[in-house]
């Protein structure tokens, strides 16, 4: 056998699936690859590829939903250039399978006659046939399929009705190897000049054509790559000249288009008048005027609720859960060699409590996604968007943004990850950098302890603490109105995309995409825990822990001896001095680890950083205890705590806890006797906590979403810059003002 | 008349669409293209923006996008 033979033999056919968004692709998807599927990234750019295998020896791939091949977003490009065989590490498909949705069809063949001019062989599946018929519309799929010159499978994906017939449509189109034949004829004048780009350039007629009409689009941009910028210049001449013609490209494409299919489709599709559509019933309630607001706010309040209160009890499991981990691993050194030494250390407090911290969120993160999935496969997150798209116009932004804004409240990572529903990639990026300014859930122990220990009670009944409470949810969002302006004006600055864009027919959702959503999101955020998160875990234990010097030990080991001494043997105690005498020993420990730390690597960065924090109104321990708080905001609290002697942990009920260390903080000094802690100062720290970036799974993220570190290192600086200057204003005029 | 201008329940044929660039380019691919029925069919709450029925399906326009495209009552 020679050697191409057999690599062809062994070659793994691969097919692509591509069509407009809302068509049911991804179940579809799903239907015909089970279990089997897996999602990656393409490399270089945050699109999703997801991949499968149909049968032994075809693998299906899921390219991003478009509706054009025209690409102007990076989802469209990843399309294009995968079915041009130009995506890094991807072979050119062998078979494209193309889903339409019956009930849509002239819009969704408008794709479909581009795909055709790819040059690769294809099925059609013609998607939803179902509830096109309930909507009085009724396609021919025969006549269809001698109408496009291809092979038509009607489907209902959602229900694995027509997946048989559609996997043998796949496998016959890949024997026959037949290639679609374009049946419209270009305009003269266009056809052309892309006849003369293509020979010019040595490039085929499809690049030419989509390079020659898309101004600024994918293609153009690929070609640029390829053959250097005089292909522009020649691109720009060629539209001019047919501009000056009175044939603009793109218009002439487009209605080429339409005309063709308005005239092949005319012998397929039957419609009865329906009346009006449960669609059009439902939008004259969800959209309406005052209806429609209204419930749209009730079911975001339902969201957040949800996010907060039904997520609460399984965070707590989870920090139970992580707790006993700590308690397992510190009992199996009781009693070894190793008890209380740098190993067992390194294995509770840094990677079980630094993981522990912050898989916690992990409810919140599986509950949002599980309401996005819902709200988007039913139809309805198009209808957000419509309602909310005049009010984030305020930031520059498109009503896209509001979901994710809105779920940033929560938490901001799922909040960035849920910004990949939006296609232009500048409004993308300008929502990631201003996500992490909505106050989430993890500010909530720094401003609660804070407000209940410095802001006043009187008057207003103690109702000003919770006011101040608020206001810091406030001072995130006034904050990134002039961000989002400012980005968007400067280094995300563009042309304002368009907001066009299908409101769907409503549908029941189908629980398999939105488990698997719900499923690919927490999958994600837990590997991010358990790497990236896990090492910054570990750097900041090292820097609390380090040096650990001996004197520090002999000198607290000497007075638990002292303090055994006094008590006498155990074994005669009572039962009350039994207890005393635990109390007393734990007070030193905890003592211990406060000596530990103020004498750490961090405990030293502390007492360097304080010139720079002093002006904030903050001594060393507050500094260092921000520093510390890198993995995760509400790391400060239990920061604190440890350098007060009250040990990490908070034991016995919130309310004691939270006393105890507002009774600490109250009480601290500066050398000169002064308080360390007023009202300004108590301020500046809740303020810089609401601007800065202290999160490394909100910074791992970033990275993740926009392929780069440079995003992350940029949303550090800049909200550490913001947080340092409105602590610093806030302190300073709080005591003028005092 | 601009489709920008249409209250709910009017509309009428596409007599011209500036297709400039490419948000000129998305409302044509989307469908709005000369000599095709559109018709508005509600306002969002805030009066921006509009939905419109085109080619059987309904489409979400910004009111500055709808000002590209004419209609004949």
């Amino acid at each position: 056998m020679s050697t191409a033979a057999a690599s062809t033999a062994a070659r793994v056919k691969r097919v692509a699936i591509i069509g407009n968004p809302n068509t049911g692709k991804t179940t579809l998807f799903n239907a015909l690859t089970g279990l089997s599927a897996r999602v990656g990234n393409y490399p270089g750019v945050t699109v999703e590829k997801k991949t499968g295998a149909l049968e032994p020896g075809i693998e299906l791939l899921d390219l991003p939903g478009t509706y054009s091949l025209a690409a102007h977003s990076p989802d469209e490009m990843v399309a294009v250039s995968v079915l041009h065989g130009d995506q890094d590490g991807e072979a050119r498909p062998d078979a494209i399978v193309v889903i339409v949705d019956a009930g849509n069809l002239q819009r969704n063949l408008f794709l479909l006659t581009q795909v055709m001019e790819v040059g690769l062989p294809m099925v059609v599946a013609l998607n939803m046939v179902d509830a096109a018929r309930t909507a009085g519309v009724n396609v021919d799929e025969k006549a269809l399929s001698h109408a496009l010159g291809l092979p038509v499978v009607s489907t209902v994906a959602s229900e694995k009705q027509g997946m048989d017939a559609l996997r043998k449509a796949i496998r016959e189109a890949l024997e026959k190897a037949e290639t679609p034949k374009p049946a419209w004829n270009w305009p003269p004048s266009l056809k052309q000049e892309i006849e003369a780009l293509a020979g010019g350039l040595g490039i085929d007629a499809f690049l030419a054509g989509r390079a020659l009409i898309d101004e600024g689009g994918a293609a153009e941009s690929l070609l640029v790559s390829r053959k250097g910028e005089g292909a522009r210049a020649q691109l720009k001449q060629a539209r001019e000249k047919l501009k000056a013609a009175g044939s603009p490209p793109a218009k002439f494409e487009i209605q080429m288009r339409y005309a063709w299919i308005g005239r092949a489709i005319a012998p397929c599709v039957e419609r009865r008048p329906a009346g009006p559509s449960t669609t059009d019933k439902l939008d004259r309630i969800l959209t309406h005027r005052l209806v429609g607001t209204l419930v749209f706010l009730l079911l975001m309040t339902g969201v957040f609720v949800t996010i907060f209160k039904v997520a609460e009890p399984f965070m707590g499991w989870i920090d139970e859960g992580f707790g006993w981990a700590g308690g397992r691993v510190t009992a199996m050194f009781a009693g070894t060699s190793l008890e209380g030494g740098m190993l067992q250390s390194l294995l509770v407090d840094g990677a079980v409590a630094g993981v522990g911290g912050v898989m916690v969120f992990l409810p919140q993160i599986a509950f949002l996604f599980l309401f996005i999935a819902l709200l988007e496969d039913c139809g309805y997150m198009a209808r957000a968007a419509f309602l909310m798209d005049r009010v984030l116009r305020f930031c520059g932004l498109s009503g896209h943004s509001f979901i994710p804004l809105m779920s940033s409240f929560a938490c901001a990572v799922p909040g960035i990850m849920a910004t990949r529903t939006i296609s232009n990639p500048r409004d993308r990026f300008t929502t990631i950098m201003i996500a992490p300014l909505m106050s989430c859930s993890a500010r909530i122990p720094v401003y609660s302890m804070l407000a209940y220990a410095f802001v006043p009670h009187e008057p207003l009944h103690g109702f000003l603490p919770a006011l101040v409470f608020a206001g810091m949810y406030f001072v995130g969002i006034l904050t990134a109105i002039p961000i989002a302006l400012i980005l968007k004006g400067t280094l995300l600055k563009g042309p304002t995309p368009p907001f066009v864009m299908e409101l769907p027919q409503y549908k029941v959702p189908t629980p398999r995409v939105v488990w698997q959503r719900v499923w690919e999101a927490s999958k994600a955020f837990a590997v991010r825990a358990g790497t990236a998160i896990f090492a910054i875990s570990i750097i900041v234990w090292a820097l609390l822990y380090f040096p650990h010097s001996k004197e520090i030990g002999a000198e607290y080991d000497a007075r638990r001896d002292a303090a055994k001494a006094k008590f006498g043997g155990e074994e005669k105690l009572s039962e009350d001095d039994k207890k005393a005498r635990e109390d007393a020993l734990g007070e030193i420990d905890k003592e211990e680890a406060g000596a530990y730390l103020r004498a750490s690597i961090m405990g030293r960065m502390g007492h360097m950083v304080e010139p720079v924090v002093k002006p904030l109104g903050w001594d060393w321990k507050i500094g260092m205890a921000a520093i510390a708080s890198f993995p995760a905001r509400e790391v400060i609290v239990s920061t604190l705590r440890i350098i007060y002697d009250l040990g990490g942990e908070e034991g016995g009920d919130e309310d004691t806890a939270r006393e105890q260390l507002a009774s600490k903080l109250q009480a601290a000094e500066w050398p000169d006797g002064r308080k360390v802690y007023n009202l300004p100062v108590a301020l500046s720290i809740m303020v810089f906590f609401a601007l800065c970036a202290q999160c490394a799974a909100t910074l791992v993220t970033i990275r993740k979403e926009t392929g780069t570190w440079k995003w992350s290192a940029f949303t550090f600086f800049y909200m550490t810059g913001l947080a340092y200057v409105a602590a610093l204003a806030t302190y300073q005029i709080g005591m003028k003002l005092m | 008349m601009r489709l920008s201008q249409c209250k709910p329940g009017q509309g009428g044929t596409i007599s011209k669409v500036d297709g400039e660039g490419a948000v000129g380019q998305r409302l044509m691919e989307m469908g709005l293209i000369e000599g095709v029925e559109v018709k508005v069919i509600r306002v969002a709450p805030l009066g921006d923006p509009i939905e419109v029925e085109v080619q059987h399906y309904n489409l979400s326009l910004r009111k500055s996008e709808a000002d590209r495209v004419e209609v004949d009552a």
